[in-house]
């Protein structure tokens, strides 16, 4: 066994998962990832399941260290600048820390959340199918709360696997898609029109519970007091100040202000990835569209070891990034790994 | 054969969810309704359904679209949701202990003095209600009652406050609750139970189930303290009365 030590991390940051399910009939917080498909993508790397326990890492920066041997990681999610004794590490791949050595990841130049996988998953006492931290209600394990510098996991030791990255799709950019309801009927065409066609921005005083919505105030037909009825990750719900708030996954099950619209499922990561004070708009599609991007998602995720290349193949893409470069695009190198040439298959 | 009911409406909550709601308002037999139909699905599962949930008015179905889709899923929601309701079966009835008034109920007076009568007055109305567990939510084992005395109905607080203690008794509007874990509510405070409705380490965690009944039972707080370390110790102090 090998140990990673937490040196140094932000707030915001905790131990995640595929979230708690099949309570919340009892009222217990579902929890989990905000990024799911980064979830995913960083356990791919080291060989986890898709939805394994990993270190959900906020904003800001943070540094790990190995003790008593080595430790496989990964990162993926909000790009930022990260290395392990120096030596650089690109988004989107895994890469060893050997007995003694950091590894430092930097602020999040965009977005919020970046995942740290670690081969063999973190360890911990199952609640419900998960040790997702879920501050409120006291649960979570190895630490029921965020995590805090001299935390430390006790990890598997490295496997020695070459190292891999993985070939994401291009992210998609654009708006962010919403089915209307369950209750647009308590809003009128006009505020409906509002909501769909303004621009806003998430508040800082965001979390992983809601995401406060900065725009227009959009008004209600009867009033913002509907009774409880329950709540989905990305449901918008509007209360009586008229700025929206989109749940996220720390929601409570139930909730009583009206529901002008619900994020697909497949964009609420890219909500959750959307930082503070960016302009962004919401789209609306049909029911029919939303499952038909919420199948392609799930299948996306399944799928995502077909996409696991080799580490070494990054030098390949070289020339295709000074194409890019040349093109009028900014990548950077150390990123190469985020940025892709493949066509989606 | 018994009429079929009229059917709820299905509101779309995103990809991966709908919303079967029998009622807008804090409706008995609308809640009867939710709680047949999430019987009704416990016992008959519908291939693709992840999870669902129970309020006052509607059932939170919760869906894998990969495996159901919308249209068909509703088809068959509606299908058992206007079947005639099953003849009432015996319900779980748990017997609560509440220590009222003074540190554990301190709104206990002033919804006394709001009602112009005495707090024993209060507390012997509130141990009359026959109870039912309408929906858990908000916070793990937040059970919300319906059910309260209709002389006992009074509008929340004016501001909320943002710490009211684990095993809170506690009534908001036309509900009654038993709460949990601490939490900030704007209801009005008549005493704490040694009860956990949840308890981690305990089996069963959540002793609550929507649609049990419930009725409360007056202790001094000596008893309470007593009944609180075993408690503390995962025994489970309510009781359980077969009807």
């Amino acid at each position: 066994m090998s140990r990673l030590v937490v040196a140094s991390i932000g707030p915001a940051s905790s131990v995640q998962d595929g979230g708690r399910h099949g309570a919340q009939r009892y009222g217990l917080t579902v929890s989990g990832a905000m990024d799911r498909l980064s979830l995913a993508a960083a356990n791919t790397l080291v060989g986890n399941e898709p939805f394994a326990a990993v270190v959900e890492i906020g904003p800001f920066g943070a540094t790990f260290t190995a003790k008593d041997g080595a430790v496989r990681v990964a990162i993926a999610g909000a790009p930022r600048n990260a290395d392990i004794a120096g030596r650089p590490v690109a988004m989107d791949t895994s890469a060893t820390l050997k007995d003694g050595e950091t590894l430092t990841l930097g602020f999040a130049r965009s977005g919020a959340f970046t995942y740290l996988a670690i081969e063999g998953a973190i360890r911990g006492e199952l609640v419900f199918g998960s040790l997702a931290v879920n501050a409120r209600a006291g649960l979570g394990s190895p630490y029921p709360r965020p995590l805090q510098a001299g935390d430390e996991f006790s990890v598997d030791a490295a496997s020695g696997a070459p190292e891999l990255r993985i070939e994401l799709p291009k992210p998609v950019s654009g708006p962010i898609r919403v089915v209307l309801g369950p209750q647009d009927d308590e809003f009128d065409d006009a505020n409906k029109a509002l909501f769909l066609g303004s621009e806003w921005k998430i508040s800082a005083t965001s979390d992983r519970m809601g995401y406060r919505l900065e725009g227009p105030a959009i008004k209600h037909l009867h009033g913002h007091n509907i009774v409880s009825d329950g709540t989905v990750n990305g449901s918008i719900q509007v209360p009586g100040n008229g700025s929206p708030i989109a749940l996220m996954m720390d929601r409570g099950t139930s909730g009583g202000y009206p529901k002008i619209a619900t994020v697909i499922t497949a964009d609420v990561g890219r909500l959750a990835q959307t930082s503070a004070g960016t302009a962004f708009r919401f789209q609306q599609v049909t029911m029919a569209e939303a499952q038909d991007e919420a199948r392609k998602f799930a299948q996306l995720i399944r799928n995502l070891p077909d996409r696991l290349r080799s580490a070494d193949a990054v030098a390949l893409n070289i020339e295709a990034l000074s194409d890019a470069n040349v093109a009028g695009y900014a990548v950077s190198a150390v990123d190469a790994g985020t940025w892709q040439v493949a066509a989606e298959p | 054969m018994a009429a079929t009911l009229p059917p709820p409406r299905l509101l779309p909550s995103g990809d991966s969810a709908v919303t079967v709601e029998f009622s807008r308002t804090i409706d008995d037999a609308a809640n009867e309704r939710v709680l047949a139909l999430d019987k009704a699905l416990a016992a008959a599962p519908i291939e693709g359904i992840t999870e669902s949930v129970p309020t006052y008015r509607s059932l939170l179905v919760h869906y894998d679209p990969g495996k159901i889709g919308f249209d068909a899923l509703g088809e068959k929601l509606l299908a058992i949701a206007s079947q005639p309701l099953p003849p009432a079966t015996k319900a779980r009835r748990w017997r609560i202990p509440v220590a009222y008034g003074g540190e554990h109920g301190i709104d206990l007076e002033e919804v006394a003095k709001a009602l112009n009568t005495t707090p024993d007055d209060i507390v012997a109305r509130h141990v009359a209600g026959d109870y039912r567990v309408a929906m858990i939510g908000f916070t793990p084992g937040w059970s919300y009652l319906s059910g309260l005395d209709k002389s006992l109905h009074m509008s929340r607080r004016q501001s909320p406050r943002l710490f009211t203690p684990a095993g809170t008794i506690s009534i908001g509007g036309v509900q009654a609750g038993i709460q949990c874990l601490a939490a900030p509510s704007g209801w009005h405070l008549l005493g704490r139970t040694p009860v956990r409705t949840y308890q981690l380490h305990r089996n069963p965690t959540f002793l609550t189930e929507p649609g049990d009944r419930v009725t409360f039972f007056a202790i001094d707080h000596k008893t309470f303290e007593e009944l609180d370390r075993a408690a503390e110790a995962g025994e489970i102090i309510a009781e359980q009365v077969v009807a």
